[in-house]
This record gives structure tokens, sequence and C-alpha cells, in this order.
């Protein structure tokens, strides 16, 4: 890359960062849950993204490691306890349970790996509903405190999009410097191949246990912030329908670009608001836009933007070649 | 002489069709043995059982003196032992450096240092050597998929010798790569093989390229060993004219 390019990256994050700061400083309280969620479900989809995008490894469970984080988040705080140890309980146990559904993907790949992680998924399901003694079953749990960060409360709209934010920051650090560390680059290989990565010395089944195991703690990660920003869990929205709208922000997005989930998780949370005053058709157009989108280019929106880039370097490269070679006809 | 790889009376048996039956042989430190033999007579199904690609159905396989049978390829891999592949065999969407990066990494400290030490794991210029010591300097930052065939061909074997290896499989090299980067190939393989001390086996159709790198020639027939020898005296054998070279 370019100096010049990556002061202009730069910028734009900067831009980007201070935007997300200021400007929801003016928005009224349904905006700011709009907004708090969309940071929430990038979380989530970011684990996915680790999982699907760079591992390659198939999951339809995330949304059940969304509930486990939320639950874990609701039970803990509603007890009292505070909101940091729920998200050490629940980054443990979605790591430790993301894990072992990781061992079908050592027997199994794609579809049938699908429908294994489908079948945890209701297994999950399951459990937020019938085990009334733990998680109050279809009643749900209510009147969940939200946190108090450095002695400040949250309990306002505005401070408790900060800390969304403020985690969604600090999750994309990790996973940027996981992605760009050897263990990004050995998921990749799990991704490209398999049998290959193997015969380089790649333990491919601890790094496919891992990928499970880190994106599962982050969907963990987003539940335990989802139940204080609802303040309020039943089981309804930890259904497999989460996992799927997770999948999709994922494939939507760009599965495999870092920055993939964050518009994925943009289109699937505000597309929905913005096409609202289309009443009852505003699913319709967002399922047509989605199709469209998928058909024009597979690899989400991001493959679009990686495409022009790299039509643009082809022919620059070309453009420089032909240079040469008109000058080699030249010479003597 | 002391063996590198021992393979005892290795066997492997599809249903009722034995792919390899009975091979035996080593391979001395420092030499270069060829294989060769017609297509489908086992050759890389023998590679495979020796690198825990395949269980081998019978016989034990040793590396430097230690049973490795059974071993999985990852941890043979860590032992020193590397391969190349028949078909190609890159990270397509990696780097030129990326996917010579990746092939060295896991020979860097441990899965600890992986994650909280530098990107490159402290791989980049030893990463670079290999991709000038391969002639690919101008395509170090292309992804692999993007480059010909050959040039994958030669990424794919400068891979394998990114661990430092002590022993290498190589399993047709040469196999439709042009005439002047297999000559560019051959003499690669013949430096790492005197500078480093490197073992190899190499499986090649191209007798040419077989004759002039290889000390000693191993012959394949139907999943057994049908000549082994310097590479004249294979070549004058009537059993592998008969078998492999024809008249």
């Amino acid at each position: 890359m370019t100096g010049a390019g990556r002061y202009w990256r730069i910028a734009l994050g900067a831009i980007v960062i201070a935007g997300l700061i200021v400007v929801p400083m003016n928005f009224n309280r349904y905006g700011l849950f709009i907004l708090s969620q969309w940071a929430v479900m990038t979380i989530a989809a970011m684990g996915l993204n680790l999982t699907l995008g760079y591992a390659g490894q198939v999951s339809l469970a995330q949304g059940a490691f969304v509930g486990i984080g939320a639950y874990a988040a609701a039970i803990m705080t509603s007890q009292g306890m505070p909101l940091i140890s729920a998200l050490g309980i629940a980054v443990v146990v979605c790591f430790a349970v993301g894990w072992i559904l990781g061992y079908p993907a050592l027997r199994v790949q794609h579809h049938y790996l699908a429908f294994v992680t489908l079948a945890f998924s209701t297994l999950a399901f399951l459990v937020f509903r019938n085990e009334d003694w733990l998680t109050k079953g279809i009643y749900g749990i209510s009147n969940i405190p939200r946190p108090h960060i450095f002695g400040v409360a949250t309990n306002r709209p505005l401070p408790f999009y900060y800390v969304c934010l403020g985690s969604l920051g600090i999750v994309s650090v990790m996973l940027w410097w996981l992605i760009r560390s050897p263990w990004g680059r050995a998921f990749q290989a799990l991704r490209e191949n398999p049998i290959r990565a193997l015969s380089l010395g790649i333990d491919t089944r601890r790094y496919t246990l891992m990928a499970f195991a880190i994106g599962s703690a982050l969907g963990g990660v987003a539940g335990t912030l989802y139940a204080p920003l609802t303040q309020y869990v039943d089981p309804v929205p930890f259904n497999l329908s989460l996992s799927l709208d997770l999948l999709m922000m994922v494939i939507v997005g760009g599965a495999g670009f870092f920055f993939g989930p964050f518009l994925g998780a943009m289109i699937a949370v505000l597309l929905p608001e913005w096409l609202r005053f289309t009443q009852g058709y505003y699913l319709m157009l967002y399922a047509i836009a989605v199709i469209l989108l998928l058909i024009y280019s597979p690899t989400g929106i991001l493959g679009i933007l990686d495409r022009f880039l790299a039509e643009r370097r082809t022919k620059t490269a070309s453009a420089l070649r032909a240079v040469a070679e008109s000058r080699l006809g030249t010479a003597p | 002489m002391t063996a590198v790889l021992e393979v005892t009376n290795i066997s492997k048996r599809f249903g009722g069709i034995s792919a390899v039956d009975g091979v035996s042989f080593d391979v001395h430190e420092g030499e270069i043995l060829g294989m060769i033999g017609p297509n489908g007579c086992g050759k890389s199904t023998l590679f495979n059982c020796i690198l825990g690609q395949l269980t081998p159905s019978d016989g034990e396989v040793k590396v430097d003196g230690k049973v490795v049978t059974g071993f999985r390829p990852s941890d043979l891999n860590r032992l020193g032992v590397s391969r190349t592949f028949q078909l190609l065999q890159v990270f397509p969407k990696l780097s030129v450096r990326e996917n010579l990066i990746l092939a060295g990494q896991e020979h860097q400290g441990s899965m600890m240092s992986r994650l909280f030490g530098p990107s490159d794991a402290g791989l980049s210029e030893a990463a670079d050597r290999m991709i000038g010591f391969f002639k690919l300097d101008h395509l170090a930052d292309e992804a692999a998929g993007g480059l010909s065939y050959g040039q994958q061909k030669l990424l794919d074997a400068a891979m394998a010798f990114m661990g430092g290896p002590r022993l290498v499989l190589l399993d047709e090299p040469a196999g439709g790569v042009n005439l002047t980067m297999l000559v560019d190939l051959r003499e690669r393989l013949a430096a790492i093989n005197r500078e480093k001390r490197a073992t190899f086996v190499v499986i090649e159709h191209n007798m040419e390229f077989v004759m002039s790198l290889c000390s000693r020639v191993m012959v394949m027939a139907e999943g057994r060993v049908l000549a082994m020898g310097k590479p004249e005296e294979v070549r004058a054998n009537p059993a592998v004219i008969e078998a492999y070279l024809g008249h």
C-alpha cells in the first residue's frame, strides 16, 4: 500500500469514529437504542466472521451464544453482581461450549456442519425456554440493571450507547490483532486448504477448535451487552432466526473482510428501520435488496469494493507494462 | 551413512486392491532419491502413507531412527519432514510472502508466542530470502492464486523448505513446468541439497530431470519395488525398460 493511501485510510477511520461519538449526542432514545443494537450485533457478527469468514467453518449457532451471554448477564446482574463478572463468566462458558461445538467440525464440513450447529442452536433455545429455575422460562427476566462504569451510571441511553461503542472498539482492536497474527494466517489456511496446512505443521485440529471457541466467546460478549441494553431477556430473540440474521450480516457485509460485519450489521439493523415508512412492505423490500446484492456480488458489499480495487490495480499494472514494453521496443 | 528415512514393508490396501504392496527402502542423509514408475503404480499412495495423510495397512516408517507410523502430518512436519503435492497446493488468496511465512510459522515459538508475538513470526526476512532464491521477487506481494502454473509450482516447492526440513518428499515437482523454469528448479533443489544437506525423495516422470538430479533411483510397478540403483544402472535394467521406459 502506498503511503498516501494509508493516510487516507487513517483519516477516514478517524472521521467515522468521531462521527460515531459526536453525532448520536443529538439522537433521541429510539435512535440511540438502534445504534447500540448495531454495536452489539456487530460484535456478535465479528465473532461469526472469524469462525466462518476467516476459518471457513459454517455455524448456525452464533445466536445461541448471544443468548448464553445475555442470560449470564441477566441472571448475575439481577442478583446484584457486577456486569464485568457476568462478562467473564459468559466469555469462559461460550469459549468452552464453542470449543466443544468445534469437535464435529473436525469430522464434518459445510452443510453437514451447519446441521450440527443448528441442532445445538435448538438445544440452547429449549434450555432457555424450559429451565425455569434458571431462566424463568417464557416469562423472561426483567428489570435488568445497567452497569456503573468507573462509578458513572449508564442508565441513560447515551452513556450506555458509549458502553456498547467502547466495547465494540476494544473487541475490534483485539480481533484486528488476532487476524494479523500468525493465528489469523493459520485460520485462513484452514479455509483455503486444510490438507496443505496440515503438511506445513499447522495443527488444524487445534486451530479449528480455537476458531469456534473465540468466535463463540465474542457471541457471549455481545450477549452480555444485549441484556442491559434491552433490560429484559426472554428466549424468543435467541431462536434460530438470530443465528440466521447474524449469518446474513456476515455474508452481506462480506465474509472474511474485517469490516464486513460492521456493514452487514448496519444493513440488518438499520435498513428495516429506514424502510419502516413503507409499512407492511419493508420486509419484502429488504429481502429483495439482499437477494439482488448477493446476485450482483456473492462476496458481499466489501466484495464489490475489493473487485473494484483489484481491477484498478490490474489496469495500473498493465499500463506500466505497456510503458515498459514500448521502451523496450524503442531501445537500440 | 545414516538413514534419515527407513521404510519397512509398507502396504496399503483399498478394499481388495493393494495400491502399495510390501515396499521397503532407506534414504540416506544428504541423498536425492528419485522415484519413478507408471501412473497408478502406488508412488503417491506410498508418499501419503509415509507422511501420515493415509494410515498404512501394514509396515513401519522411521525418521532418524524414530518410529513415526500413524503420526499426523502436522506432527511429522514439525519433526522436519516436509512435502509438496502433485497437484497445486498453495493458499490462493494469500500473497506469495504470506504463503511462505505461513509455511514456516509453526516452526517458530509456541502457540502463545504466535498469538502475542510479531505478526510475521519473525519470518519476513527468511521469506524474502526464499523468494529471492526461487526468483519470485517481482511477485512477492501478489496473491498466489494469480501466479502462473509454473510460478505456483516454484512457490509450492519454496514453501516446503520454509521450516528448514531435514527430509523433503517432492511429488512431481516438474509436472507442467516449462523448460527454463525446470532448469531453474533443478538448480535450486541441487543447491539446497548441497548447502543445507537436506535429503530429498522425488517422484517425477521427467526422466532427464530425475537422471540429472538424483543420486539413486527407485522404480515402482504395481505397488512393488521393481528396481533400485544408480540412475545409469536403472536405465539399463531390462525389467525397468519393459515396465516403464519403453523401447
